[in-house]
């Protein structure tokens, strides 16, 4: 295997890279985000295995500490054990929060539990929003680890709580079960990230484009997008624009 | 006029002449144009995206009999500017400089949520100064946010006073910031890890001075507009919605508030040292314009009480982590020419320290990397609930960030606010919510 260097670059697995064990399967090559630039610093070559986070692969083991047993023990008396091992994939503690990564076919059951439970009360969807893991270092694009993720924060205001919900997709069947018949405020949400991310929330009463115009083509905050822009010359030299520049990652 | 009615052109009849065929724009035939098969009085006006009383580029889409309101319907997005997606390709640090021309009112909260989630997701934790600066000019920043709602309100209802009257108090506020950050709006004050710089020399006295003027102002807009019975008729029972809707529309912030739940994230889910501060949340039970209205003028009352504490407990300490690998090494300084960079930090760097130099260098063209992971920061905007979802994917650039705008979502209230009621009030109702375009379409 070989960069744009021409410089013989270890594999994933010869940098000791194993997706079963890895925290995150973060994984990176080079210190440059851009290949194909001539890269003659050697730095081309790096391989760096990223510690876990957001995209880390493992579940969180029990207790999870704070008010976070409690919601998931209220959880899980709401919808029943069965239900909620199949809905819930993986639990991740990281930085105080808690992230729920579920299963669409049982999002709204869920969704439903967490609202109108008395032990739950997730009154309020603070937000719905999309993130593209394209060979972000974390899940790629495959089938057991799709890119397209749908992030839902919701609030309890009643006891002061906040949990995030994760819905992953891939590209091609980038289709979620739409909350606004339990959340009416998910419906511009709904909207923009299916607006900028094209995935289609099935049940929405009406899912048109929010900020771009109404003809636009494609997502324009998929990773796959291009940023736009136009190479400037300047002084004899062109300078590419910011998406192909070469830079640090 | 000789011109006939012509079937095939309503609009413009012609008539054959030896010049040529003549055509006459008549207008006037709307009877025939549109006859009304259903015997229906519907009209369907559009309203903006340019239009003076839409707060902003937005566009209503009214559906009128007689006067009456039977459908609004609400379209954004004249004013997306793809922020979010510019952040992926700078570094954590110039991810202020974007984040703060969303809400374009409150950039100083914008900054504050997003370097709030950046140090969340590095686990540093900011010096107390930095923070209790943070509170304050933040502060300062509700009440010139709240003005602007007052003023640009009050001119869309008619009540020129208001606006000039607003206005002139929110330029004292921005006088403050620029003396503070620099500039008037658009900071790039608060950083990941503090702030640009301290507070410069005077500003304390600065801030005093208007601590003394604004109440006597604030007791000015009472007599102006709370006992005026205009004022009282235009904003009493109208834009309507309770705690329920409220809360089934996602609607946070003094919205919520007037409707009589007193949800305010500075005691709910303190931050910055919140808990600590002596001021109440003021809240209305007429979920209304009108309790809207009192909400936010009570919320300047408050906004100065935490001025106030925040200036008696300013100790002197750093305004910036003490992690070189992460606190911004350009210090900058008031020069002759306005801001700028500090010549004391260029000398050291230049000529003085390798090392210094070095760390400029790697910190200013590659930046920090901030380790993998998700972080939802929500912190009390003068809109409500500002959120900031921020991922990193380990490198030095944001891999996501969205942002919870709280004017994206308290719009989706205008439906629910104005329908039934008279066109006239669908502009108190859009003005109640106090919605910022920049913050709606980022």
């Amino acid at each position: 295997m070989s960069n744009d260097g021409g410089e013989v670059v270890p594999s994933r697995e010869e940098a000791g890279y194993d997706a079963a064990t890895a925290p995150s399967g973060g994984f990176r090559k080079g210190s440059f985000g851009v290949t194909g630039s001539g890269d003659t610093s050697g730095f081309g070559g790096l391989v760096r295995v990223e510690p876990g986070g957001a995209v880390a692969l493992h579940s969180t083991d029990r207790p999870f500490g704070g008010y976070f047993d409690e919601v998931t023990d209220a959880l899980i008396e709401a919808v029943g054990q069965a239900t909620y091992d199949a809905a819930v994939q993986r639990v991740l503690v990281d930085r105080g929060e808690i992230t729920y990564f579920v299963a669409r076919e049982h999002l709204l059951v869920l969704v439903q539990a967490l609202r109108d439970d008395d032990a739950l009360r997730f009154e309020l969807c603070s937000s719905v929003s999309g993130v593209d893991y394209l060979d972000s270092g974390g899940p790629a694009a495959t089938p057991d680890r799709p890119r397209l993720h749908v992030v839902y924060h919701l609030t309890s205001m009643t006891y002061r709580r906040r949990i995030r919900l994760e819905v992953a997709v891939t590209a091609e069947d980038a289709h979620v079960p739409s909350v606004v018949g339990i959340y009416p405020t998910a419906d511009w949400h709904e909207r923009e990230t299916w607006d900028m991310f094209g995935i289609v929330f099935d049940g929405h009463p009406a899912l048109t484009r929010i900020l771009m115009p109404d003809d636009w083509d494609g997502h324009p905050q998929r990773k796959d997008y291009p940023l736009g822009g136009v190479p400037v010359e300047y002084h004899d030299a062109t300078i590419p624009p910011p998406d192909t520049r070469r830079s640090y990652r | 006029m000789s011109t006939t009615y012509n079937p095939a052109d309503p609009y413009a009849g012609s008539r054959e002449t030896t010049e040529g065929r003549v055509y006459t724009v008549t207008g006037g035939d709307w009877d025939l144009t549109f006859a009304d098969p259903h015997g229906e009085e519907r009209l369907v006006v559009n309203m903006g995206p340019q239009h003076p009383s839409t707060h902003g580029v937005l566009r209503l889409i009214l559906d009128l009999e007689g006067e009456t309101v039977t459908k609004a319907r609400v379209t954004i997005g004249y004013l997306h500017t793809g922020i979010e997606k510019n952040t992926e390709y700078r570094n954590w640090t110039q991810g202020t400089t974007f984040v703060t021309r969303m809400d374009y009112l409150a950039p100083l909260y914008n900054e504050a949520g997003y370097c709030m989630a950046v140090e969340k997701l590095l686990g540093v934790e900011i010096p107390q100064r930095a923070a209790t600066i943070r509170v304050l000019v933040m502060e300062i920043n509700r009440i010139a946010s709240h003005l602007v709602g007052l003023a640009t309100g009050g001119m869309e209802l008619g009540a020129l006073t208001a606006m000039t009257n607003g206005f002139r108090e929110r330029e004292m506020c921005l006088d403050l910031l620029e003396e503070i950050t620099g500039l008037r709006m658009n900071h790039a004050y608060i950083r990941p890890g503090g702030l640009a710089q301290d507070l410069p020399e005077g500003a304390v006295e600065s801030i005093r001075e208007f601590l003394k003027i604004m109440p006597k102002r604030i007791a000015d807009y009472h007599r102006m507009l709370t006992g005026q019975p205009i004022w009282q008729r235009r904003l009493k029972d109208v834009g309507y919605l309770d705690v329920t809707g409220c809360l089934a529309l996602g609607v946070t912030g003094p919205i919520l508030r007037a409707a009589g739940l007193p949800w305010d994230m500075r005691k709910t889910e303190p931050y910055l040292g919140y808990e600590t501060y002596d001021f109440e949340v003021p809240t209305a039970d007429t979920a209304d314009a009108w309790g809207r209205y009192l909400v936010r003028m009570a919320e300047i009352g408050e906004s100065l009480k935490l001025i106030e504490q925040a200036l008696d407990r300013l100790e002197p300490g750093p305004v910036m982590v003490e992690d070189r690998k992460i606190a911004w090494p350009a210090q900058l300084s008031l020069g002759a020419d306005g801001m700028g960079n500090s010549l004391d930090h260029v000398r050291h760097i230049m000529g003085q320290s390798m090392e210094a130099l070095i760390h400029h260098f790697k910190l200013v063209t590659e930046g920090f990397r901030v380790p993998a992971g998700q972080v939802y920061v929500p912190i009390e905007s003068p809109r409500g609930e500002l959120g900031y979802h921020v991922v990193s994917d380990g490198s030095t650039r944001p891999w996501r960030v969205h942002v919870r705008d709280p004017s994206f979502v308290n719009l989706q209230a205008t439906a629910a606010m104005s329908e039934g009621g008279m066109i006239a009030d669908v502009i108190a109702a859009v003005a109640s919510i106090d919605p910022v375009m920049g913050g709606v379409d980022r």
